[in-house]
């Protein structure tokens, strides 16, 4: 299982921003070992955030987003004391699901 | 006796059998997450190749979208982006990076209620054109800005 991701959610205004930092290694498939074998790719291929089972963002990613991914992004209608939860899925199925509460 | 063995040889290939539908269950749901993600997008070289691996047909310049990056980035691994669109309707935003291997990076689905806006950082070969594709009201706009890539910190 993947290292936790770090996620703030606060209220701005009438807005809610969300930050997420997630742990992966995000491995492209294109860089050799010392060895010269090719490192195979592993990378985050999907992500899913939802707010009280609403989704308020979905996210295809390519192995082309930095290592240890950082994402930023704003939704309305949330409130503090309320959840976020954020899901993302690699390209070997491996899944993490953390949850934030909005302040 | 005989029986018994009987017995234990068909519940030991039951558990074969159940291993095998186990086995071939995580395959499946493999493929379901493959089935969530455009591999046709990821491995388009640029920017139209993307628009037409999305389902559109070309996409139009547009001022309505805004690119925050750097205009030099010194680690090519971590080049922060943030794009932002004025686009009524945008369903949404996807980040190119024209000279990396493939060219789209990232796509994200806008749904209501959440800003047309994303941040987020991209890993970039050389200095190249990085265009922001948004799809609004069904229709395909960018725009583009170059980031320069300085390795090894030489400046230029």
């Amino acid at each position: 299982m993947a290292d936790p991701m770090k996620i703030r959610a606060s209220v701005m205004g009438d807005k809610v921003v969300v930050k997420v930092l997630m742990a992966h290694e995000m491995e492209t498939g294109q860089r050799k070992d010392s060895a010269g074998k090719t490192v195979p790719a592993w990378f985050i291929q999907n992500v899913i955030a939802t707010h009280n089972g609403k989704t308020v963002l979905s996210a295809q990613w390519g192995p082309a987003v930095s290592k240890n991914p950082f994402l930023e992004f704003r939704f309305s209608g949330g409130k503090a004391g309320e959840k976020v939860v954020v899901t993302w899925t690699d390209n070997k199925g491996d899944k993490r699901s953390d949850e934030a509460t909005i302040s | 006796m005989k029986q018994t063995r009987r017995n234990l040889l068909q519940a030991s290939g039951g558990v074969t059998v159940i291993a095998l539908a186990a086995s071939a269950g995580i395959f499946k749901s493999g493929n379901v997450y493959a089935a969530d993600w455009n591999k046709a997008a990821f491995d388009t070289k640029n920017l139209q190749e993307t628009v037409k691996a999305m389902g559109g047909t070309a996409a139009t310049e547009s001022k309505d979208i805004n690119i925050v990056s750097p205009d030099i980035a010194e680690n090519g691994a971590v080049v922060p982006v943030s794009v932002a669109s004025k686009l009524a309707k945008t369903e949404s935003i996807s980040i190119l990076v024209e000279k990396n291997p493939n060219a789209l990076s990232a796509a994200f689905d806008i749904p209501g209620g959440t800003e047309p806006f994303v941040s987020t950082r991209v890993k970039m070969g050389q200095t190249s054109n990085v265009y922001a594709l948004v799809k609004a009201d069904g229709k395909y706009f960018f725009a583009t800005k170059e980031i320069k890539v300085t390795l090894g910190g030489c400046g230029g």
